[in-house]
Formats: structure tokens, sequence, C-alpha cells
């Protein structure tokens, strides 16, 4: 026979929670890996929210002296080529990072869910053109396709952002279109209907929101996505222009010359993008866990 | 079948046609020619001397007279020439097709050798540490930007042997270029077997909460046989077509690892030839890869078919 600690499975389903500290604990213990994408994130965020209190240093402010300084109690992260400060330009290039890749993800993920909402909802003609036209969106790899778009649209932040953004289109409007196909069949969709409510009110107020699950997960994984395209787009030269620290630019500017006397250039900006992007995976599969547990592996 | 056959061959079609006029557009939208390139490098502009060239290149022709053209082209497999070195696309894409051919077929085997056997294992001992460790492993995977890997794989070579690995001189026998390839491969084949190794961990999970696994223990199958011939055989369907997408997917991968390793194949070049705004190169080799994805995602759905009996084509 199997034993089963009563107390212990209590404890384990949060029964004895008392104040919020405690729901915090166990919180992290049910989810360590969780906690810990939530903590890398926050870090990142506070970096990009604070950088100028964080680096005493400016990171465009270029110092022939320091060239290739090693780190030193000054420089904590050394110096790159023109003398500037690595943490400094590490600390401000969060800031790049994080807003391509908010930015892109939030602006694929509308145009995707208009699409997919569109053609889920309304079927017909508008759901074959948009099906036909996602077809071929992704018949391109799309690191591919932002290389194309963020070259034919010219260096700068906001065209990286576009070129970034309209790859990750398709995979937001398959997903909101195969559940909106499902939900709109169900009672309280057809119910809505025989209210009266007009059709785009349906859509919007009832269909979205039942929808909004699967593409926090989806928008969370493409967030870690967008991060890596643009810092290997930049890293191409094709990416987020000067002045801007990415750091994506950091490493290919630093890279193949210096990596033998300088390794710090080549090391905390991959450590940078790697952490970020290792963060928003942990938080991604979390929310994934914790919003889908259907999908819970 | 066959109706289904010839359905999805036309949307294919369809599919590539888009692409090209897409690709088209998108190219004559870029800011400035090989032509003003060319004189960036010069220094000065002479008016006169450029439309010569535009013209010579066909480039003042309407946009559409140029598309048809290159579209005719293609169907008589004229590719036309590199406006950079002013030879034959076909003659400059042959030879770096089959390196980038072969640092795919590498980098795809080293993912599914260590991918599906480690996210079988993973799923099998789900929670344990293994299981925890198998996970980190394999987000950082899907984290790390394979051209830091790259650099860091070039630093401590550089450190350990004092030396790098990177292209300089083509292979001279078949085990030298497979030695050279190895370690691009690798570091590209790193995130496709993170995915890879995920995927087959969650389908492995589904399939060993269902019936007939109940079923199986019950009837005293042992745990072996109930994990590998009992759950594998279901757990593999979904894991084969992230391996075909995966398969075409690897380009845009190798693009930054030929950058990184020098390597002289067609990832690397595309870029190059965006940069020079070589069209003839770039369309061509577009279209290429927009082939290679519809024709693998074809290829993934009739294997599909041929695993699964329950899925069945043409309704």
């Amino acid at each position: 026979m199997v034993q089963i600690d009563q107390q212990a499975e209590l404890a384990r389903a949060g029964a004895n929670i008392e104040g919020r500290w405690d729901a915090i604990v166990h919180f992290s213990k049910n989810f360590p890996l969780a906690v810990t994408g939530i903590v890398i994130v926050i870090v990142f965020v506070v970096m990009a929210l604070f950088a100028e209190l964080i680096a005493s240093h400016d990171p465009v402010q270029t110092n022939s002296a320091l060239s290739l300084g090693a780190p030193s109690a000054d420089n904590i992260m050394g110096n790159d080529m023109m003398g500037r400060d690595m943490f400094a330009r590490i600390v401000h290039g969060s800031r790049i990072s994080l807003i391509v890749g908010v930015a892109s993800t939030l602006l694929g993920g509308a145009i995707g869910v208009f699409i997919g909402l569109m053609s889920g909802y309304l079927l017909g003609w508008f759901d074959l053109i948009m099906q036909r036209i996602i077809d071929i969106m992704q018949a391109l790899p799309l690191l591919v396709l932002a290389l194309v778009m963020a070259a034919s649209l010219g260096p700068s932040l906001e065209n990286t952002i576009i070129a970034i953004s309209i790859p990750l289109v398709p995979r937001v409007a398959r997903v909101v279109r195969s559940s909106t196909l499902a939900l709109r069949e169900m009672p309280f969709v057809e119910a809505a209907r025989a209210a009266g409510m007009v059709e785009m009110r349906v859509a919007i107020r009832h269909v979205l929101p039942n929808t909004l699950a699967p593409l926090i997960v989806l928008a969370t994984a493409q967030l870690g996505a967008a991060i890596l395209v643009e810092a290997s787009l930049s890293f191409l030269g094709l990416g987020v222009p000067e002045p801007h620290p990415s750091w994506g630019r950091m490493l290919s500017e630093n890279a193949a010359e210096y990596a033998r006397v300088a390794p710090w250039l080549v090391i905390f900006p991959g450590l940078a993008i790697s952490l970020v992007v290792f963060g928003t995976n942990l938080l991604g599969d979390a929310l994934r866990d914790i919003l889908d547990p259907r999908q819970r592996g | 079948m066959a109706t289904y056959l010839v359905k999805r061959f036309l949307l294919m079609l369809l599919t590539l046609i888009g692409m090209s006029i897409i690709i088209f557009v998108l190219l004559r939208m870029m800011p400035g020619n090989i032509v003003d390139i060319m004189f960036d490098s010069a220094g000065f502009v002479d008016p006169t001397e450029k439309a010569e060239i535009e013209k010579e290149l066909g480039l003042d022709r309407p946009i559409p007279v140029q598309y048809m053209d290159w579209i005719i082209g293609l169907l008589k497999w004229d590719l036309g020439f590199s406006y950079v070195s002013e030879m034959p696309a076909v003659d400059e894409l042959g030879p770096r097709i089959p390196i980038t051919a072969k640092l795919a077929v590498m980098a795809l085997g080293f993912s599914v050798l260590f991918g599906v056997p480690l996210g079988v294992i993973s799923a099998v001992k789900q929670d344990t540490a293994l299981d925890y460790t198998l996970r980190v492993i394999s987000l950082s995977g899907l984290s790390l930007p394979s051209f830091w890997l790259a650099l860091l794989i070039l630093m401590a070579s550089l450190a350990l042997f004092g030396d790098i690995p990177i292209y300089t001189d083509p292979p001279e026998n078949l085990w030298d270029e497979l030695l050279l390839y190895t370690i691009p491969a690798a570091a590209v084949g790193f995130r496709s077997s993170a995915l890879i190794m995920r995927l087959t961990r969650s389908s492995m999970l589904e399939v060993l909460r269902q019936d007939y696994i109940r079923t199986a223990r019950s009837k005293g199958a042992s745990e072996n046989s109930v994990n590998y011939s009992h759950a594998l055989k279901n757990a593999f369907l979904p894991v084969t077509t992230i391996i075909g997408i995966e398969a075409a997917f690897l380009i845009g991968g190798l693009i930054i690892t030929e950058t990184v390793f020098n390597i002289p194949g067609v990832a690397h070049f595309l870029v190059e030839a965006i940069l020079m705004r070589d069209y003839p190169i770039v369309q061509n080799l577009v279209m290429l890869i927009a082939l290679i994805v519809v024709t693998v995602n074809f290829i993934v759905d009739l294997t599909y078919g041929a695993l699964d009996p329950r899925i069945k084509y043409g309704e």
C-alpha cells in the first residue's frame, strides 16, 4: 500500500499559507525555474529603466587613453577599442534590447491577433487570402525574412522593430485563428449573437479574451526570439545603428579583432544576451505551465 | 490522395509565386543599389556614368518588366549574372551550396542524435535532478546566440591550442572537411537539439499519460518496453515535424555561423549579397530557401501519413 502523508500533501497544495511572503515562498518552492526567470527579467528591466543611475560612466563617451583597457575597479567590465566603458554600454544596451524585443513582440502580436481573429471569425474570402499570405511569410526562416526586411527598410531603431515584428505575425495569427475557430461555435458566443450584439463586438468582447492564455504563452516565447534576432541583425551590421549601444553590434565590432587581446569585449555582451533570453524563456515556460496546464510537461 | 497532392502542389506554387513578388519588391525598396555602393567606395558620383551602368544592368526599366524578365529567366534555368563578380549566378551559387548543405546535414544529425535520446530520458525521469539539469541545458540552448557560442569556441581553442579552427583554404580531403565543419555544425545544432529535446520530452510525457500506456503497465509490460516500444513510437510523430522544420530553418543559424567561421557557403554569401545589393544573387537564393522550406513541409506532411495510419488525406 502506498502511504499518503496528509500534512505533507496539504502543505504542497498550499493549505497553510498566511500572508503574502508565505505565498511567495510557496510559489518559489513549487516553481523554482519560474522564479529564477522572473528575477532575471526584473534585473534587466531595472537596468533598462535606471541605466543612468546604475552606470556612472557615459556609454558613448570615448577615451583613447583607456582603449582596450582591462576590467578594473573603475571600469569593472573593461573598455572597448574606443575606450568606452563596457559596463555602461552593457547596462544601456539592455534598454535597446528590451525596447526592440518588447516593441516588436507587441507589434507583431497585435497584427497577428487582428489577422487571426478576423480570419477565424469572418472566414470566407478574407480568411482565404490571409491564409495564403501567412503561408508565404512562413516560407522563409525568421532570421532570413528579418534580414531582408531590415535591409530594405534601412538601418534605424524603428525599422529594426518593424523588420523583426513582421516575421513574428504568422504564428500568432495561426494560434489566434485556431482558438477563434473553436470558440465561435461555443454556446456563449451564440448567446451573445442572439442577444443582438454586433459581430465585431462579439469578436472583441467575447472571443478575444478567451484566446489570451495561449497568446501570452506564445508572446513570451517570441520575446526571447525577438531579442535574439535583434542581436543577430546587429551582429551582421543590419540592425540598430550607432550611437545606440546594441549588444549584438558590440560583439561584431569587437569580436574577431580583439578576442585575442581583450576577451571581456566578447564575454560580457554575449553573457547579457544569453541571460536576458534565458530569463524570458524560463518565464515563458512557467507561464505555459500556469496558464495552460494541459501543455504542462 | 491524388486530389490532395494536386491541391498541395498548387498551393506550394502559389506560395512560391507570392514569395517571388514580395522578395522582388523588398529588394527594390532597399536604399541605394549596386551602382550607388560602387560609387560610394570610389568617393564621387558621375551621374551620366551611373545612368549608363544602371542601363547596362537593366535597372532603369519599370519594376514589373524587370520582374517578368527574372521569372522568364528562371523558367529557362537562366538565373542572370551576379552584379559584383559579373559571373553567372549559377556558377556563383553552385559551388557554395554543397558546403552549406553538408553543414546543415551535420548540424541536423548532431541535433537529432542528442535531442531525441536526451528528451526521452528527461521525460522518463520527469522531475528528478537529471530532468531539471537537462531542461536547463535545453533552455540555454535556446538562449545562447549561436554567434556568441561560436566566438566562445574560437576563443577557447585559441587559449587551449593556440590556433583557431576557421576556414582558410579549401579542405584537401573528406576527413579534413568533416573535421573543419564539426565545430560550426555543433554550434548551430545546439539550438536545434535543444528544441528537439524539449519537444520530444513534452510529447513523450503527453503519450505516457494515455490510457493504453496504463493498460500496457497493468498487463505487466516492463518499464523499458512501455517507454520505448509503446510510448516512443507515438511520441515520435510531432518530433518528425520539428525535425523537418528545423532542417529547413537551420539556414537562419548558418547565416551567422558561416560568417563567424568564415565558411564560404551560401548562407554567408546571402548576407554579402544583401549588403552589396546584388539582386540576382539575393532573389534566386531566397527563392531557393523558400523552395526548400515548402518542399520539406510537404514531405513532413506525407511522412506523417505514412507513420500514422489514422491520418488520411483528401477529406
